[in-house]
This record gives structure tokens, C-alpha cells and sequence, in this order.
């Protein structure tokens, strides 16, 4: 069963099955989102709907862009030998 | 009934005993030892045993409290998965290190007074120093000298630490030390620091567990940081200076883990952001972030561990460690994908995982202690965590391009073990009730609500969408990633450089000058002393008074003629002489 599901997640066929998954799960959690009681919220950003998305999203792009600028222009993505001599 | 029986005993006292036996024998061996361990921890309740007085000192080697317990328990069952991962491993010397070091964590969680903790703590550092070297290459056997020099200077500042402290409070007991800024409370802080890996002094770490062994280095992700935690949360609670090194640190191990290519290095960068809630929720001291602390040390020893066996199971079917190397193997490595996930899941704190129920407890810490960057910053690197653990890293290694290797699922073994820690990870996040009863403070805490299950699944579902637009960005290159590690590969050179050209210039230059000036005028000034002092006044004396002395020899030679009329007459004038003294005096 294991074999199946992994199997039908990593041939390229599916792609296009997943990907609808994935939109309709993107969709199904956003739109929850403001079905939620709020009781515990103290900061305003937890009281705004779809703030989790909205914020994931930022994170991971400021992540991954930041991240990568500081390794190619700060000098810490080196050559594998660069300890070696 | 004993009621306290120390598990340490079991692992230390037990691995001299693995070599001596073979084969199914051996197996059965060191299975049964963390057993034994798990049923001595599930055996004790709270209170101090096993004390000595030593030197004026009490040494308390069972002081057990629920902070304790609940290392004691988590420890002793990693330690069980840690084994079964590794049943499969003839290599006796490898054992025996894993049983000292997990003896040794053990130990410092049950010590009660600062100088069985420093013993314990150096006995972890050195065991655990020799899962690397176990792995006999140039590479591990060079990171295994880092690592070891570099515990070296930790364990240095924690006994420095700890003399200080005993000397000024004629006490080494251990509990929360006061923040008056001593030498003692920093040389203790650096030396716990240093072992809980926080940036700048934490690139051991980075450095040695992608270098240890397959089964070496699921020990050591479990073992050295979460003992160090145990140690921070049990004498630094509410250290404002941990809230921001924590902070920093879960967004620093995300930073470089988007740079890494090596896939246990990006793991281990991970075990750096997820100790950096850990640190954050001991800074922050509340007794929701405490409890955040301890219950997140509890789930990361089990996922970390899980995700080590993971992509060790990967390295040792393929001989790939690289993710520029590495891919496709989806079909041929499905459960060991699947068990991986699981692991990946919960670090990532999906709803159902055992991350969800514990990570929350610290950001909610952050949040109910009125700092909203901690709680902002923490839940970025949240985003993160499920970027790298749960994308990149099964993205790389098993979809992707098709690297063309073809191999089988690992030994049964590593899958039970995995098996084993995956079902943890499911368990603890579907029923938290357990967990949260052993922890050290009550909890009023109760993360499956509405609202936070939605935003939790909204951050992770929508960094999913960032990752896969951002996919080309993201794919791994074939470089290394410069650390403050540089500073003693590099900074050595630099160091061995600025020895042997400038500075054997300038002292080249300073003997010359010396040469020059102070020689020259030195032995000018000797050759004076030399003419006047020495041949003129002193060999003049010397030639004077032996000249005198000839000269007096050679005129009493003439009364020694030889002739015995010249005698008498002279012992007869001595006699007169001698008689008219007498007579007239």
C-alpha cells in the first residue's frame, strides 16, 4: 500500500492531480481559517483571518531569498575543497 | 522493592562487557541494557539517593524531580531505538561508546551536585568523540578532533565556572544559579552553551554529526544539545539573555540550512533552529515555556532521531550523502520515505505530530509573555523547519532527477527502529495527554483549538506553495557553507601564516638589531673589562703576590746549606735567644 501511494506520488503522470490537490487543499484551509472562534488571540495579526497563510508564505519566500543572497553574495557558499590543502 | 536504581549504571558498568560477547548473544546483550534502563526510570519517584559525602562535599548521583524523570524517560527510550537502529553493526568498539555517552547524559540528568555533572558531562563528550571517529576516514577522524578540542574548552569553562561558584557559596548543588553577573554564572552559562550549540559556538555540531557514523550520529543528534538543555532549563530559567540567542539561533539554522547540500549537515542545522525554542523557552522562564521546553526536548530526541535514521538509512544503501547526488529513489526506498515523513511532519509541527503539541508551547509562552518578535521569529523559522525537513530534503533525496541508483530498503533493524520512533511521533501528537502529565509544571495548555490548528496548517500548506514556486531557487548546488567553524580551520591558518611571515620577519629583524647592537656592544664592552679589569688589576695582583713569595723563597734558600755546624749554630743562638726572653721578661 505504502509501495502504491509513493509510487503514484512520484510519477510525473499524477503531477497534474496533485498540484489540483494541492490548490483545493490551499483553498480548504485558507477559507477555514475564518470559521475559527478567536478566543485566545492577543496580537492583532492572530485576530486577522488567514494570517497563518498570509505569513507562511511570506516567510518561506523571505527564507529562501534571503538566505541564498547571504550564501552567494556574503561569501558563505564556498568551493567543497576550500578546507583542503 | 528498591525504589531507585541508577540507569547509568546499566549503560556504563554494561559496555565493558560487549566485547566479550558475540553474535546473537551480544544482540539480545544490548537490547536488554536500555530496557533495563526504561524499567528503572518507570520505577522512580521523586526524591534524592545514591548521596556520598566526598571531601566535605555531598555528591548526590539520584537527585530525581519530575524535570528528571521526564529526561530520564526520554533518554533511556531513545536510547532503546538508538540500539535497534544499530543491532545490526559488528563493530564493538561503536556499542561500547554509545552505551558510555548515553550512561553519561544519563548521569548529568541525574546529578545532583556540580561536580558528578562536570564527570558525567566530559564522559559524554569523549565517548561521543569516537562514534565519529568510528567512521575511520580522513574527514570524520579531522571533525572528531574538532569536536573534541572544542568540548575540551567547554568542559574547560564549566569547571572554571563551577570552582568559582563553589568557592563563593561553599555549595555545589545544583539549581538555579543567581544572575548577579558573576565570572562563575558566565564561565557555566559558556560551558552549557557550548553543548547546546547556540551561535557563534556551535559549528561542532555542524561540523562532527554528518561526519559520525550512520548509527553514531542518531546518538549524538539525540544525546548532547538536549542534555544541554536539561542543564539550562534546570539553572538558567528565565535568562533574558537566552530569549534573543534562542531567537537567533532557530532563524540561523534555517538560513544555512537552505545553502546546505550535505543532507545530515541540513539536518543537523535543523537541530540547531529547533534548540534555539528550546534556549528561547528557557530565557523567556514562564512556567508555560518551561513546560514548552522540556515537552519540545522530549518530541525533538524522537523525530531528530528519526530523521538521522532516515537519511542514515539512505546514506548507507546508496553511499550518497550529497542531494546533488541523490534522487529518484523513491521507488525502490518507499517505507524509509514514508518513516522519514513521519519525522519530517513532526519537526515541521503538523497537527497529529508530536512538533504540534510542544513547539506551540513555547511560541505560546513567547506570546502570553508579552514579546511578540520571539513568538513572529519563531514561527518564521516554523516555516522554515518545514521548508528544509519536510520539502528539500525528501524532494532532493527521493523524487527529483533521477540519480539512476537503484537499491533496496535498509536492514530490518534500522526500519523497527524507525518504525518505533515514528509511531512516538504519531502517538505523543494524537494523545499529548501523557506528555504533558510528566512535565515539571502543571499544564493549562491545550493546543488543539480552532484557531490554531487552521493558522498552523495555513503557515505550513502556504510555505509548501513558496517551495514549489521557488523550486529552481532552491535546487542544491555543490558547495560547502562557511561557519564559525572557519575561524579554527581557516582562522588556524591565518594564525599559522601571521607565525611563520610576519612574524618570522620581524623576529628575523629583532636578532639582526640584537646581532648588531646588543652583541657588538657586549663583547666590546667584555674585551675592555677583559685588557684593564682582568690582565691589569686581577692578574696583577695575582702576579704580584706570587713574585713577592719568589722573591722571598729565593732568599731563604741560602740558609738551607746543607751543613750541620751552620744548624747548631743556629739552634744555639735560637736558644740563647729563647733564654734571655725568659730571663728579662
Amino acid at each position: 500500500m505504502i509501495k502504491k501511494l509513493v509510487d503514484y506520488i512520484g510519477n510525473p503522470e499524477n503531477v497534474g492531480k496533485l498540484k489540483k490537490l494541492g490548490y483545493v487543499s490551499l483553498v480548504a484551509v485558507f477559507i477555514s481559517d475564518f470559521f475559527v472562534h478567536r478566543d485566545h488571540a492577543i496580537y492583532i495579526w492572530d485576530k486577522t483571518p488567514g494570517w497563518g497563510a498570509f505569513y507562511g508564505f511570506v516567510s518561506c519566500v523571505i527564507i529562501i531569498l534571503v538566505s541564498k543572497f547571504i550564501g552567494h553574495q556574503g561569501g558563505i557558499m564556498k568551493r567543497e575543497d576550500y578546507y583542503d590543502d | 522493592m528498591i525504589d531507585w536504581f541508577h540507569p547509568s549504571i546499566f549503560f556504563i558498568c554494561g559496555a565493558f562487557l560487549i566485547p566479550f560477547l558475540r553474535g546473537k548473544v551480544q544482540k539480545v546483550y544490548l537490547l536488554a541494557i536500555p530496557v533495563l534502563a526504561v524499567l528503572s526510570v518507570s520505577i522512580m519517584s521523586p526524591g534524592a539517593y545514591w548521596t556520598y559525602n566526598f571531601l566535605g562535599n555531598s555528591l548526590v548521583f539520584g537527585a530525581a524531580d519530575k524535570l528528571s524523570i521526564i529526561f530520564g524517560w526520554v533518554f533511556t527510550v531513545m536510547s532503546l531505538i538508538g540500539i535497534v537502529y544499530a543491532l545490526h553493526v559488528e563493530d564493538s568498539g561503536q556499542h561500547m561508546a554509545a552505551f558510555l555517552y548515553i550512561g553519561g547524559s544519563l548521569g548529568v540528568t541525574f546529578a545532583g551536585d556540580y561536580f558528578s555533572l562536570f564527570v558525567f558531562w566530559e564522559l559524554m563528550a569523549f565517548a561521543s568523540a569516537y562514534l565519529v571517529f568510528a567512521k575511520r576516514e580522513k574527514e570524520a577522524i579531522e571533525a572528531g578532533y574538532r569536536y573534541i578540542l572544542v568540548h575540551i574548552f567547554g568542559g574547560v569553562c564549566l569547571l572554571g565556572g563551577i570552582i568559582l561558584h563553589a568557592v563563593s557559596t561553599q555549595s555545589i548543588a545544583i539549581g538555579p544559579l543567581a544572575k548577579d553577573g558573576s565570572l562563575a554564572f558566565y564561565l557555566i552559562l559558556i560551558g552549557v552553551i557550548v553543548n547546546a550549540a547556540v551561535p557563534p559556538l556551535h559549528a561542532w555540531l555542524t561540523d562532527a554529526y554528518p561526519e559520525g557514523t550512520v548509527t553514531g550520529s542518531v546518538f549524538m543528534s539525540a544525546f548532547t544539545t538536549k542534555t544541554a538543555v536539561y542543564v539550562l532549563v534546570r539553572v538558567f530559567p528565565g535568562t533574558e539573555l537566552l530569549v534573543w540567542m534562542g531567537t537567533i539561533m532557530a532563524l540561523y539554522g534555517v538560513v544555512y540550512a537552505v545553502l546546505e547540500n550535505d543532507c545530515r549537515r541540513l539536518l543537523a542545522y535543523h537541530i540547531i533552529s529547533q534548540v534555539g525554542y528550546m534556549v528561547a523557552g528557557v530565557g523567556i522562564g514562564t512556567d508555560l515555556s518551561l513546560n514548552g521546553s522540556v515537552s519540545h526536548a522530549f518530541a525533538h530526541i524522537l523525530y531528530k532521531g528519526l530523521l538521522f535514521m532516515g537519511a542514515g538509512a539512505v546514506i548507507q544503501m546508496t553511499g550518497k550523502r550529497k542531494l546533488t547526488e541523490l534522487g529518484g529513489i523513491y521507488k525502490t526506498m518507499p517505507i524509509t520515505l514514508c518513516l522519514y515523513m513521519i519525522g519530517g511532519f513532526a519537526i515541521s509541527a503538523f497537527p497529529l505530530f508530536s512538533g504540534f503539541v510542544t513547539k506551540s508551547m513555547v511560541v505560546s509562552g513567547a506570546t502570553h509573555d508579552h514579546r511578540p518578535w520571539v513568538a513572529l521569529l519563531l514561527t518564521m523559522a516554523s516555516a522554515g523547519t518545514f521548508l528544509h525537513t519536510g520539502l528539500k530534503l525528501p524532494y532532493y533525496m527521493f523524487f527529483a532527477k533521477d540519480s539512476g541508483i537503484r537499491t533496496t530498503e535498509p536492514p530490518m533493524n534500522m526500519l523497527i527502529a524507525m518504525g518505533m520512533a515514528a509511531f512516538m511521533c504519531i502517538a505523543i501528537g494524537v494523545l499529548p495527554g501523557p506528555l504533558y502529565k510528566l512535565l515539571p509544571y502543571p499544564v493549562h495548555f491545550d493546543p488543539y483549538t480552532g484557531e490554531h490548528v487552521t493558522s498552523a496548517l495555513g503557515i505550513l500548506l502556504f510555505t509548501g506553495l513558496g517551495f514549489f514556486m521557488l523550486l529552481k531557487k532552491l535546487d542544491p548546488e555543490p558547495t560547502i557553507s562557511a561557519d564559525t567553524d572557519w575561524l579554527y580551520r581557516k582562522g588556524s591558518r591565518v594564525f599559522m601564516w601571521f607565525v611563520n611571515k610576519p612574524l618570522a620577519i620581524y623576529e628575523n629583524y629583532l636578532s639582526n638589531v640584537y646581532n648588531t647592537w646588543f652583541t657588538r656592544f657586549t663583547l666590546f664592552f667584555s674585551s675592555f673589562l677583559a685588557r684593564v679589569f682582568d690582565v691589569r688589576l686581577i692578574d696583577g695582583c695575582v702576579n704580584g703576590v706570587a713574585d713577592f713569595f719568589m722573591n722571598l723563597a729565593q732568599t731563604l734558600r741560602v740558609s738551607g746549606s746543607g751543613l750541620v755546624r751552620n744548624y747548631a749554630f743556629t739552634m744555639l743562638l735560637g736558644s740563647v735567644v729563647i733564654l734571655t726572653y725568659y730571663l728579662f721578661s
